[in-house]
This record gives structure tokens, C-alpha cells and sequence, in this order.
């Protein structure tokens, strides 16, 4: 028998009691790395922009369009490489409202090619014919390119919803009314998780003929830059461009532009972070709490341990390991519960936000927070047990 | 010149506002190799005097002397050092760590020892056979009786070779054979090994088993 030996012993004489507060330190320590996981997720979810590539919107607001006419001149501005534009469709599961995930109506042209870095088409329907493709885009889109009502979906959303190549996936529109058949004919891989994998992308023109009378309305312009350093002189040059038109724009990075929407969010991030450190707290009196009616109940033991010779520094040292012990090991089980459940839930917000994620900082944080905890919950019974005299301690034996 | 050397000790408490003399002006000289018998009434002093001798309680005044080291003026850490020596403890209530085994109980005093694990075992192990409990030392105390619990706590404070065992009335909780056996094992281990035994006891049969007796009556000897 070891001193290390002695400390698992000791905290074996309650098992029900060092279970379940190694539980709570679990819980808290899951429940802070899950809660983290969102400001993780919400931090991530701004990579998803690239600093290379502009967004171009009214400069009133998302919801309102810029004309299809901008594409021309925006393509013309020096710095631009190439340009792609989109639509947020908004509509709705027809069988379940509450399934929600995101519509993109996209020109696939220019988008796919795009974003080549950031996706990969796994699975496509073949064509029904040869057809020549534009330059860029991936071949194994050629079916989804002939086709005037497909789209191309996550591969997530994909196996969530256990659809099948080929398959109509039906969308009430709310933006745009009616409701609406989408042939699924591929399926993309997010290269960058970031990028999410809960979305449908379909056909712009689609969108424009049906749901606009062809009036060739855009929600928003993306630019790729030839140089990223040239970003905020392209920026200016095309706000300046339309400084005095009817529709003005605001133009920033993709990065900004993400950011922009979780600036949304407000103070909600600051208050995900006070609840969990908040929970954290709760816990740790929980834990100094029964840490002191431990060391409380065995006072007459410390007694005879310190008649026996044991230092006071001994004692202290042996009762601020329990604390160690029941803290770390909760915590650090807690802190990679969360980090591994949350991460395979997989859970995005319906496709708003990227899976959930939980980086290691945050994590290595929990496990400091574990430390700490241990640290605070053992140090006033350590130090009481430490002090006490051996008359006064062997009086408590009756 | 004798082993313990009690000067003038004088013991006070404070209760509230009110002074508590537990030793008055105290002297004793005990020899090596004696057993000692305290006996007295109910708040005489005698364990007192024994936590004093065991370095366990400091003295409000006066001296306290075993062997050559005056314990009375010895810090925290180096009076640990010291117990951890030179004084083996048995008190009423045997006091064994109930989450412990027997040969657990008896080992811990030399987790204080730089000695290997196997050395502890093994010297633990001899002590509880010399003891008569070889057979018991997987037990938990709760599965030993009394008398048997006791004698793990005689192992326990004979395990790491004291100069001197204190025992506050061991046998105070046990029936009339256990008591025997553990005096008689107290009786050799003085005998045999050579231990001082200072022993506080209120039964006059067991008194009877020490060389010297001594009465304590309101923090002084009397004769």
C-alpha cells in the first residue's frame, strides 16, 4: 500500500458519494465544453468566408435585391476575378415545417466552380446525354446542369433525410409561393466543415423563371479576387460604383459578411459563456461541500494518522488529492464527453451554423477548469485537516 | 538518569473565560524498560500526562525529556518526525482505519519509512504474527473482534520500533479475556522487546500486571 493507494481507498468508503460527485463534476464539465462548443461553433462558422472572395448586397439590407444587370460590371472591376451570385429561397418541408434546412437557388456555372476548394461533388446521377460544361465545373455535374429543376445537396442533409439519387424532394415556398420539386442529382462533401453539409443548392434560372416572372433578381454577389490584398480596393470601386444608383450596395469580405451574421446573435454568446462558467461554479460548491463532510467525518482518523507520525503537509496533501482525484477525473471524462458527443451529434442549426464543434482549446480549458476546481474544493477541508490539533481530532472519535 | 523525565509541567486549558489546571507543577522520572501504570479519577489528568509523553499535546510549562530530546521544545513537523520514532499509540477505541485490512493498518505508519513495499509487507506481516493475528491480516476490522482489534493496534504502534508504547486504557472496551490477552501481550512486549510501557487503566487488575503504579489526584501525584 502506497500513499496514492491510501487516497483511492479513502474515497472508495463512500462510493455512492465519490460517484456522484464525480458525476456532477462530469456533468458540469460536459455542460461547460458543450456550451463552449457553441461559441466554438459560432467562431468557426466566420471561417466559412474566405478573405479571396467579396459579397456584394444591398447596402439596405439582405432581404432586399440587387439587379441581375451588376453581374456584367461587377465581373469588369478591376481585381474581380470572376463573379457568382445566389438567392436564399426560404421554403419549407412540406411533410415536416420544423425540419428545417437551408435552399440556396445558385448560377451553377460560376458558383460550383467557385467553390471547388470547398466542396466535392461524392455522388452524381449520370447524364442522360453528352453535354459540353462550362470551363471549371466538375463533369460529374452534368445530369444536375441538363436538368432545369435539379439540385445538388449535402451530403449530411443527404443521409439525414435518407434520400436517394434521383429522388423529388418537394419545398413549400415562402418567399417564393407554391410548391416546388427538386431532383436530387448530386451530393457535395464539405472539404471545409465549415461549409456545411445541410444545404440544397438549385438551378438560379429555375428560381428566376418561376418564382420571378424572369425578372432577374439577385440576393447576393460574390467576387473572387485575383489578390486578397486587393480586397478593400475592390470593395470601394464597387460600392462607389453604385454610391448613386437605385440600388445601392455594400460590399466585404465573405469573412465580414459570415460575421456579420453572428453579430446577430448579440450578447447571446457572452451569456452561453457566463451560464457555463455559472453551472461550473454551482458544481464546485457542490464539490468543496462534500469534500468538506468527507474530511469532516474521518477528522478523528487524521487524529491518529498525525499520532502516528504524519505531517501536517502529509495530511493536507492527501486530502487535496481526493479533491484531485474526484475533480480531474470527472472533469477531464466530462470535458471529452463533450467534446466527442457534441461533435457526433453533429447538430448545425438546421444548416445555419457548421456541425457543432468543440476545439481542443476548449477542452484543455475544461480540464484547467477541472484543476481549478479540485484545487478550490480541496483546499479548505485540506487546510482544516492540516491544522486541526491531535487532542482536539481524537476527541471526536465518540 | 531515566528514559522519560517529566520537570515542573504544568498543562492549563481555557474553557471560555475559565482556566482549566490539568497539571500542576508535575514531575516523573520513567526508566527504561519500566512499565508504567497512570491511574487515578475521571479528569485527573492521566491522558494528559500520556499525550504529553507522546509528544501529542504540548505542555503550558515545564519540561518533557525522552531520552535526550526535549519534546516540550520541539515545532510541529519535527515533533511528527519525532512520534513517528520514537512512540507507539494504543488507545480505547483501538482507532484502526476501518477502510484499511489489518496488515494495511499496521503498514501505514511505514509509509513514513523510506522502505519498499515488499519490506513493508513483510515487516508488517511478522509484526501481526508476533501479535498472534497472522492468520487475520486480510481482515477488515469490522470482521475482528475487540480483543483482536486491539492487538492489530498494539502491531500497528510496535510496527515501527518505538522507544516507547503509550497506552490509554487498552483494555477499557474489551471483556475480561481480551483485556487478559492484550496485557499479557503488553506485559511481553515489555519483557521480551524491551519496550517502556506507560499505561493509563482504571481497573486494578490490570494495574497489577506493571512494575510501578502511579495515582494522579487533580493534576499532581500522590502517593
Amino acid at each position: 500500500m502506497g500513499l496514492f493507494s491510501l487516497v483511492l481507498v479513502n474515497l472508495g468508503r463512500n462510493k455512492r458519494r465519490t460517484v456522484l460527485t464525480m458525476l456532477s463534476v462530469m456533468v458540469a464539465l460536459f455542460l461547460f465544453t458543450a456550451l463552449r462548443g457553441v461559441l466554438d461553433t459560432l467562431a468557426e462558422s466566420i471561417k466559412v468566408g474566405s478573405e479571396a472572395r467579396l459579397v456584394t448586397r444591398n447596402a439596405i439590407s439582405l432581404i432586399f435585391p440587387l439587379p441581375l444587370s451588376y453581374r456584367e460590371r461587377l465581373a469588369a472591376v478591376p481585381g474581380a476575378k470572376r463573379v457568382t451570385y445566389g438567392n436564399w429561397f426560404g421554403g419549407r418541408d412540406p411533410v415536416d415545417p420544423g425540419n428545417f434546412y437551408a435552399q440556396f437557388a445558385v448560377d451553377a456555372e460560376t458558383y460550383f466552380p467557385m467553390y471547388a476548394t470547398d466542396i466535392d461533388i461524392i455522388t452524381a446521377s449520370p447524364p442522360q446525354a453528352q453535354v459540353a460544361l462550362a470551363p471549371g465545373l466538375d463533369p460529374r455535374l452534368a445530369a444536375f446542369m441538363t436538368e432545369r429543376d435539379a439540385c445538388v445537396v449535402g451530403e449530411r442533409l443527404f443521409k439525414r433525410m435518407k434520400w436517394k439519387l434521383g429522388q423529388q424532394v418537394p419545398v413549400s415556398g415562402t418567399i417564393f409561393p407554391g410548391t416546388w420539386t427538386f431532383t436530387i442529382r448530386a451530393v457535395y462533401h464539405a472539404k471545409n466543415p465549415a461549409f456545411g453539409e445541410e444545404a440544397l443548392l438549385f438551378h438560379w434560372k429555375y428560381l428566376s423563371e418561376r418564382g420571378m416572372g424572369g425578372q432577374g433578381i439577385v440576393g447576393w454577389y460574390t467576387l473572387e479576387l485575383d489578390r486578397p490584398e486587393r480586397a478593400g480596393q475592390v470593395t470601394r470601386t464597387v460600392d462607389g460604383i453604385y454610391a448613386n444608383s437605385s440600388y445601392q450596395t455594400r460590399t466585404e469580405t465573405e469573412r465580414a459578411f459570415q460575421a456579420g451574421f453572428v453579430s446577430m446573435y448579440g450578447n447571446v454568446p457572452f451569456l452561453i459563456g457566463v451560464i457555463g462558467l455559472a453551472v461550473v461554479f454551482a458544481i464546485l460548491l457542490v464539490a468543496a461541500n462534500t469534500m468538506m463532510m468527507a474530511a469532516r467525518e474521518r477528522i478523528a482518523e487524521v487524529g491518529v494518522m498525525k499520532t502516528l507520525g504524519f505531517e501536517d503537509g502529509a495530511i493536507f496533501n492527501l486530502v487535496l488529492a481526493e479533491a484531485a482525484v474526484i475533480t480531474l477525473g470527472g472533469g477531464i471524462s466530462g470535458a471529452l464527453l463533450g467534446k466527442y458527443v457534441i461533435e457526433a451529434s453533429g447538430f448545425n442549426a438546421g444548416g445555419l451554423l457548421p456541425p457543432m464543434n468543440v476545439s481542443w482549446a476548449t477542452v484543455a480549458t475544461g480540464i484547467g477548469i477541472a484543476v481549478l476546481m479540485g484545487a478550490s474544493s480541496g483546499l479548505i477541508p485540506a487546510w482544516q485537516a492540516s491544522r486541526i490539533k491531535i487532542v482536539d481530532a481524537l476527541r471526536r472519535v465518540e | 538518569m531515566g528514559l522519560i523525565e517529566i520537570h515542573s509541567v504544568r498543562k492549563v486549558y481555557h474553557r471560555e473565560a475559565e482556566e482549566v489546571v490539568v497539571l500542576d507543577g508535575l514531575s516523573l522520572e520513567i526508566a527504561e524498560g519500566d512499565f508504567v501504570v497512570l491511574m487515578g479519577p475521571s479528569g485527573s489528568g492521566k491522558t494528559t500526562l500520556l499525550n504529553l509523553i507522546g509528544g501529542i499535546d504540548q505542555p503550558t510549562s515545564g519540561d518533557v525529556h525522552v531520552g535526550r530530546t526535549n519534546i516540550a521544545k520541539l515545532n510541529g513537523r519535527a515533533l511528527a518526525r519525532w512520534r513517528s520514532r520514537h512512540i507507539g499509540m494504543i488507545f480505547q477505541l483501538y482507532n484502526l482505519i476501518p477502510v484499511l485490512t489489518a496488515l494495511q493498518n499496521v503498514e501505514l505508519p511505514l509509509l513514513l519509512v523510506k522502505m519498499s513495499g515488499k519490506e513493508r509487507r513483510d515487516r508488517a506481516r511478522h509484526v501481526l504474527e508476533i501479535v498472534g493475528l497472522g492468520d487475520r491480516l486480510k481482515h477488515f476490522p469490522r470482521q475482528l473482534s475487540g480483543g483482536q482489534e486491539q492487538r492489530v493496534a498494539i502491531a500497528r504502534a510496535l510496527v515501527s520500533d518505538p522507544t516507547v508504547l503509550l497506552a490509554d486504557e487498552p483494555t477499557g472496551d474489551l471483556d475480561r479475556k481480551s483485556a487478559e490477552e492484550v496485557l499479557t501481550l503488553l506485559e511481553r512486549l515489555n519483557r521480551e522487546f524491551k519496550k517502556t510501557v506507560v499505561m493509563v487503566t482504571h481497573d486494578p487488575h490490570a494495574a497489577e500486571r506493571a512494575h510501578r503504579r502511579l495515582h494522579l489526584e487533580k493534576g499532581v501525584l500522590s502517593n
